[in-house]
């Protein structure tokens, strides 16, 4: 019991550490493409602090805090059923008793947390970045899902730990025995993690902050944690599935920081999309990938 | 041969304008003083330009002279800022758009003046429809004079105000709190009929319960 519960905490207090610091970084990446000298690595932790050292946070009725308490609860029941490391005692919170589908089901708590709790605001930019947000997850799940259903298929199990024993070496890893998996895997990664040529929902010149425009104080706080927390889960996510997992905690640093660096890149160099261009992209380029992997992977005897 | 052992150009600028933040601050508890330096490391501005002062704000965000070093950055909304820079003039017009916009940000929240129009009008002390003196109508924490004021002076009020926050003096808002009648009774005298909604400082009334 006194194991799980050290266990739990040290893998929030691992994702919120690496969290702060990852974005730390995508500042300071930022800023040096455009010539600047940016922010402090801990200028998000700073920000957070500050957040939930406000004395002041309005709530417009109750589903307003709710709202931001359901997307946490989402953020931290995954962060527990994703395995950190591979052969190891520790870092694995609950993930013997879960598998990938409930890791699906998981990830899509935050948006529906997200529309309850800014739909209670009557602020019309919120639910304008609600309705963005809406509309570009029903475009990037699709493929996620996809994407996900190819590395269930091809190891014929949906549990994330048999997935990561059965790559063993660097040419057993998934991504060079299924590379269309993980193209079509991680476009809409990055879309969900609003890395910038899908990052319409919170496009602050143009919906004043996307959905958080009413959160503030505290609230918001928990939100920028959540964020924070949430996206090493998934960077853990993809290199348990695509990079063989981690036997060590300096293998898992570097490879979800190798993920990060990839979507940093990506979103440094590539103009925002629109909301329907970005569904479009998704609804053809990696769905049609997955379509064809989907045939490779179920008929032919080669893959 | 280079040596990176002296700092040179904005880095220099930087070390010396944050040589006094590590000092100050001393007669306050711990964890206040805590709360002090996470508050004074990351202020977002709200993205309001109100006169011709706005102008220097572009410069200054983005990467000519980068504020984001000091952790300032721009909010979209109110809700998530904490400095309402009033960039010049102010017409009677756009207070009333202020101080709605003012009232909206959550505590602790502070107010720099940019210009000689937030202090005595400047070169609009004349006109029918600018208000003259800024600190009548919301508190202000920070001054920067000059017509217009170059985005190193801005710069120097934004550490001057981390330097107050730091040292844990009260932010302008505590003093609109305590005199809200007089803050209002001074921007009726100017709007008239023409108010801000109450809902959003009637709470200052309730001493904060409500």
């Amino acid at each position: 019991m006194a194991h799980y519960i050290i266990d739990a905490l040290a893998m929030l207090g691992m994702s919120y550490v690496m969290g702060f610091l990852f974005y730390g970084f995508y500042r300071q990446f930022n800023a040096r493409v455009q010539r600047r000298w940016g922010p402090s690595v801990f200028q998000n932790f700073f920000d957070n602090m500050k957040f939930l050292f406000k004395t002041e946070t309005i709530i417009h009725g109750p589903m307003f805090f709710f709202g931001p308490m359901i997307i946490f609860a989402g953020a931290v029941t995954t962060v527990l059923f994703v395995p950190y490391l591979k052969d190891s005692n520790w870092l694995q919170g609950f993930s013997h008793s879960g598998n990938l589908i409930l890791i699906i089901y998981l990830l899509v708590v935050g948006p529906l947390g997200n529309a309850l709790a800014v739909g209670s605001s009557g602020n019309p930019f919120g639910v304008m970045g609600v309705t963005r947000g809406l509309t570009r997850l029903m475009g990037l799940e699709v493929p996620f899902l996809l994407g996900l259903a190819l590395v269930m298929v091809q190891h014929e199990t949906a549990s994330v730990h048999a997935i990561m024993a059965a790559q063993t070496d660097f040419a057993h890893w998934n991504l060079m025995t299924n590379p269309i998996a993980f193209i079509v895997m991680i476009l809409p990664f990055m879309a969900s993690q609003h890395a910038s040529p899908f990052d319409v929902v919170g496009a602050p010149v143009e919906v004043y902050a996307g959905p958080r425009v009413e959160f503030s104080g505290r609230l918001l706080g928990v939100l920028m944690t959540q964020n924070m927390m949430m996206t090493v889960a998934k960077l853990v996510l993809i290199a348990d599935l695509f990079l063989g997992g981690a036997t060590t905690i300096w293998a898992l640093i570097a490879k979800t920081f190798a993920l990060f660096l990839l979507t940093a890149a990506v979103s440094t160099s590539f103009p925002r999309l629109r909301t329907e261009q970005t569904v479009d992209f998704f609804w053809k380029i990696p769905l049609g990938l997955g379509v064809i992997g989907v045939i490779a992977t179920v008929w032919f005897p080669w893959s | 041969m280079y040596h990176h052992e002296h700092c040179e150009g904005f880095q220099c600028e930087q070390q010396q304008l944050e040589a006094s933040l590590a000092q100050s601050g001393s007669e306050l508890g711990a964890l206040d003083r805590l709360m002090a330096w996470f508050r004074q490391r990351s202020l977002f501005v709200l993205a309001y330009g109100t006169g011709c002062g706005a102008i220097e704000m572009r410069p200054l965000m983005t990467s000519r002279f980068d504020a984001e070093r000091f952790g300032i950055i721009g909010a979209a909304t109110p809700r998530q800022a904490d400095v309402l820079v009033i960039s010049g003039y102010l017409a009677i017009k756009t207070l009333k758009r202020v101080i709605r916009s003012y009232e909206q940000m959550q505590a602790p929240k502070y107010v720099i003046g940019l210009g000689s129009c937030t202090i005595n009008g400047g070169m609009y002390w004349d006109s029918y429809n600018t208000i003259k003196q800024l600190d009548h109508y919301i508190p202000v924490d920070m001054y920067v004079n000059g017509c217009m004021p170059r985005p190193e002076a801005l710069i120097e009020g934004f550490v001057a105000l981390q330097q107050r926050i730091a040292a844990g003096t009260p932010s302008g808002f505590e003093r609109y709190r305590a005199n809200i009648d007089w803050y209002k009774a001074n921007q009726r005298r100017v709007l008239g009929d023409n108010m801000p909604p109450d809902y959003t400082y009637d709470w200052y009334h309730a001493g904060g319960v409500a």
